[in-house]
């Protein structure tokens, strides 16, 4: 039974693709299709193979029926369900471990049922780029702008002769500028690939170089070789766009390089303090980091659990209590341990090692060594064009963030009286001492000041970063090497020094690759800490030298 | 003085009772030495690797439990004694050392990154013990007492290149990977196939970053660009550990969907996607040998016995947890037909032993021992989880010497007697290597 069904199927979809071939030559606007034949056409999706599947897909697409785009819309998404008894497709909506169920010619709701009854259809990215395909060809002549837009990009991927006809109608609809040039960069691909003549396919290559993106580059690197005027005009194409490519990549190069010199500025800044003006070499300090990471795995956890509404602001919250824990374990490390080893940097470098690793194994004990999940807030996910970059909203908030942090503790250093008590003991701790400062709460305070600031940065590189207790690790050597290299004690030369690092690395990074672009900044560091041992900023004054 | 006095009674006394409880711990640990067979478990539980040994040392719990409650092996019970090795690779060998002769172990189930592998083999060598390596790995290797319970190149990097060639039409190559023996072997091998099957030098592009490399931002650009030269490109990546999921989340970023540039990766399981949102990854590929999503009822009931070995539901399954599941299960087998837990015996009644894999079929254990499995294509779903897309018809004998390597292509391993060589040449008839 069911395999006569299968034939009569496959007979369906042969006969269609006959019929729906002459009535796309015929009438170019599509006919409505009734009931019984659309379904035909839709339970054939679920077919034994890919490739059959592919089949359906096209004879449906080719029925120009307007309800097909949802249906395949749906496939697309994994929403199309086949029941294991009744062979039927069905469109089908998780709830629970039940599915509600809709029609998918109908689009008639049929009911609950359990999705153990039903088989997912499954599609791979062949069948979602025939998708997409499809439902582009069907949907050009939507009423939703955007709709249209990605339909008309959707079209262009495919490069396919057939869609010339439904292209020129959408071209002669369209009103928005913006679409009608995608849309004729859409026909102009098309075009290339078609048998168009020569002119034609001249007049396609300009159209397409306008574009001066790899998508145009992608296109018009397959007709070099061609012969006559096609070949010339694309060469001469790919040149002109390869030039406009390479001065968008040294832009590009810059903003991952102020990008990266963020992370590390983020990253130092409260090594700058602890290590920077205390003088306490903290190895302890990436930990700070992985701490206000928790942190905000933590707030998301329970955000999620009580108040789902709230995850926007997620970060936000989790942005003070981070610097609270964070600053707490700090006071905590520098009273019970740092504060007896002041003057023996060996010491206080083992023990504050030590510490780490306890910090790392407790939080693997508590949370599992697993990478934690913690998710973007909406207004931190996707990217923007500009031009040829790409700046993706969680990069260009963290840039935008470190460069907050830096100024608020500058102000915090320069501007108020804790600063300045700090600024003193730093400077002179005698006479900080006898002029009436509590130098042993400064410490405390300084210490747990550089703690919490390491815990906001753990908040933010929670998001570009994997949320796991070896998260500090990774940023103890470059947290060190950029207060190194700026400048013992001047938070200037963190700023300095970690965009510097940053923006070296990726210019480095194209053309020796990632491993060696890092031991070429590091040879660099060397040498350049061989000429001046006190960084790029070195601070004067008595103590200093002392 | 008499401070002094009550120290000296003090210090005796907690002598004597230390005495006493060794006494009583050695005669306790030799009685209990009588009535179980001890099984060794080498996973890292800190350091780097943890987050992907952890789960295997569970694993292992959750079998051998199992396995009592069946009533033991030869009318023992099993015990398992786990140590850390830390990530750190000399430490392996040593955590080795003290499980075999120390603690007396049967067989050692363990290792993760092949330097760990390594650094244990002449431990194993020379003590004569058997290791169970349940990770996928680069293969030219074949010792008589490790058994290679995860794929050797040909299961795994070979098949899902031919997927992607046969299924996407791709035609460049991004071999993608992270800096050590693992990824620089596989891409050897890839590299010589490819250019075997004719692709041109300029269509393969070879990157490595360092380990937990973190910032994407410039390898995914290049990808980007390489992928623009009007070829269908693809990206194999044996990027390995933690470095995966900021590579991922700057595909997602950069707007490199599956359907332009679909990435197939041999590192990334169900354990690695649990910490990433899979909504922008939808269509990537992963190849392995099991999916928590192979639908068979002794794979469904595997599951729910770890989701309630774990207590927790959202608890996952993968690749190498499967690999031991099948070693442990081949060397119950194994002991049970030799009727004792000795390693010669073992080792020469596991080539040949055959039980059942998750994914519906059985594996057995060749003479190579590597064993035979299924491979599988994957695409990430955005549960996490994978949907299988391709599945080789039959199961697929790991070849531990590749046949495409200079140098290993003429040789073949086979443990049983009388040839009993792991590295036989077979155009010069010797034993001995690579020629």
């Amino acid at each position: 039974m069911s395999k006569t069904r299968d034939l009569l199927a496959a007979l369906v979809i042969r006969l269609t693709f006959v019929v729906a071939l002459f009535a796309a030559v015929l009438m170019p606007a599509a006919a409505q299709s009734t009931d019984a034949e659309l379904k035909l056409l839709v339970d054939a999706l679920a077919a034994r193979g890919f490739s059959e599947t592919e089949d359906a897909i096209k004879a449906l697409a080719f029925t120009g029926d307007d309800r097909v785009a949802a249906v395949l819309g749906a496939l697309g998404e994994g929403n199309l369900f086949v029941g294991k008894t009744s062979k039927q497709v069905v469109i089908g909506r998780a709830a629970g471990r039940d599915l509600v169920l809709t029609d998918p010619v109908t689009r008639a709701e049929i009911g609950t049922e359990p999705s153990a009854a039903y088989t997912k259809i499954r599609v791979n990215n062949r069948l979602r780029r025939t998708i997409q395909a499809a439902i582009g060809t069907l949907t050009l002549l939507s009423d939703n702008p955007v709709t249209r837009r990605a339909a008309a990009e959707a079209v262009m991927k495919t490069r396919d002769p057939e869609t010339i006809p439904a292209l020129d109608a959408a071209i002669a609809e369209e009103t928005d500028a913006g679409i009608l040039q995608v849309m004729q960069e859409a026909r102009a691909a098309a075009v290339l690939n078609s048998d168009a003549a020569e002119a034609d396919k001249v007049a396609a290559i300009a159209t397409i170089a306008g574009r001066g993106d790899r998508e145009s580059l992608s296109i018009l690197t397959q007709y070099i070789a061609a012969p006559g005027e096609v070949g010339v005009a694309a060469q001469a194409a790919v040149d002109d766009v390869n030039t406009t490519i390479a001065l968008w990549n040294a832009g590009q190069n810059i903003w991952f390089g102020v990008s990266l010199g963020s992370v590390l500025l983020l990253a130092a800044i409260g090594l700058a303090i602890t290590f920077g003006v205390m003088g306490v070499i903290n190895m302890a300090h990436g930990e700070m980091v992985m701490i206000g990471a928790y942190t905000t795995f933590v707030v998301q956890q329970q955000i999620r659990m009580y108040a789902p509404g709230l995850f926007d602001f997620s970060l936000l919250i989790a942005l003070p209590l981070a610097f609270l824990v964070a600053g707490a374990i700090g006071v905590a490390i520098e009273r019970g341990v740092i504060r007896f080893l002041y003057g023996r940097p060996l010491e206080t470098l083992l023990a504050t090692w030590g510490i780490s690793l306890i910090l790392q194994q407790a939080v693997r004990s508590r949370f599992g060594a697993q990478n934690q999940q913690v998710g973007n807030p909406s207004w931190m996910s996707g990217s923007f064009d500009v031009g040829l970059i790409s700046i993706t909203y969680s990069r260009l908030w963290i840039v935008v963030f470190a460069i907050f942090v830096f100024f608020a503790l500058m102000a915090l250093l320069k501007r108020t009286p804790f600063g300045l008590q700090t600024r003193a003991v730093t400077a002179n701790r005698q006479m900080a001492s006898a002029m009436g400062i509590r130098t042993p709460w400064i410490d405390a305070m300084t210490f747990g000041l550089g703690s919490g600031v390491a815990g906001i940065a753990g908040v933010a590189l929670s998001q570009i970063e994997n949320v796991s207790p070896n998260l500090g690790q990774g940023y103890i050597i470059d947290s060190f090497m950029v207060v190194v290299f700026g400048g013992v004690g001047n938070l200037w030369g963190t700023l300095v020094g970690a965009l510097t690092l940053g923006i070296a690395n990726k210019f480095l990074e194209p053309y020796a690759g990632a491993v060696l672009g890092k031991i070429f900044v590091l040879v660099f560091i060397i040498l350049f800490i061989q000429k001046r041992p006190r960084g790029l900023f070195a601070l004067k004054g008595r103590s200093i030298e002392a | 003085m008499s401070s002094n006095g009550t120290i000296r009674k003090f210090t005796t006394g907690a002598l004597a009772g230390m005495l006493a409880a060794t006494a009583l711990m050695t005669a306790g640990s030799a009685l209990a030495q009588e009535e179980t067979i001890k099984v060794g478990i080498l996973h890292s539980l800190s350091g780097t690797m943890a987050i992907s040994e952890t789960t295997l040392k569970d694993v292992m719990l959750m079998l051998i439990e199992q396995q009592n409650e069946k009533g033991g092996l030869l009318g023992k019970k099993l015990e398992a004694v786990v140590v850390d090795p830390a990530s750190d690779w000399p430490l392996f060998a040593e955590k080795a050392r003290e499980l075999i002769s120390q603690n007396g172990v049967a067989a050692v189930f363990g290792c993760w990154t092949s330097v760990s592998r390594k650094s244990v083999l002449p431990v194993f060598e020379e003590l004569n013990s058997v290791l169970f390596y349940p990770v996928q790995y680069e293969g030219e290797e074949s010792q008589r007492n490790v058994f290679y319970t995860g794929a050797a190149p040909n299961q795994q990097a070979i098949p899902a290149v031919d997927y992607l060639e046969a299924e996407e039409g791709v035609e460049r190559w991004v071999l993608a990977g992270t800096d050590y023996v693992y990824p620089r072997t596989t891409n050897k091998i890839l590299e010589a196939y490819l250019l075997a099957k004719g692709v041109a030098p300029e269509d393969i592009m070879i990157n490595y970053t360092p380990f937990g490399h973190s910032d994407w931002q410039t390898i995914v650009s290049d990808i980007k660009a390489f992928g623009s030269a009007g070829k269908k490109t693809a990206v194999v990546s044996t990027i390995n550990g933690d470095a995966n999921v900021p590579f991922y989340k700057e595909l997602g970023n950069q707007g490199i969907k599956a359907e332009d540039i679909p990435v197939v990766a041999f590192s990334v399981g169900e354990e690695e996607l649990a910490g990433i949102d899979t909504t922008p990854l939808v269509g990537h590929l992963a190849a392995w040998n099991y999916f928590q999503s192979v639908e068979d009822p002794i794979n469904d009931e595997f599951i729910a016995a770890w989701k309630a070995y774990k207590g927790k539901d959202t608890a996952v399954t993968n690749d190498p947890m499967e690999a031991h599941y099948i070693g442990f299960n081949m060397w119950v087998k194994a002991v049970e037909a030799a009727g004792t837990t000795d390693s010669d015996a073992v080792i020469d009644a596991l080539v040949g032993v055959a039980v059942p894999n998750l994914s519906g079929g059985y594996s057995s254990m060749g003479p190579n021992h590597h064993i035979t499995k299924p491979v599988l294509i994957g695409e990430i779903q955005d549960d996490g989880q994978f949907e299988i897309v391709s599945q080789t018809p039959g199961l697929v004998l790991g070849d531990e010497w590749s046949d495409y390597l200079e140098g290993s292509k003429d040789l073949i391993s086979d443990w049983r007697k009388p040839l009993a060589c792991g590295n036989f040449n077979v155009v010069t008839g010797k034993c001995g290597g690579a020629s």
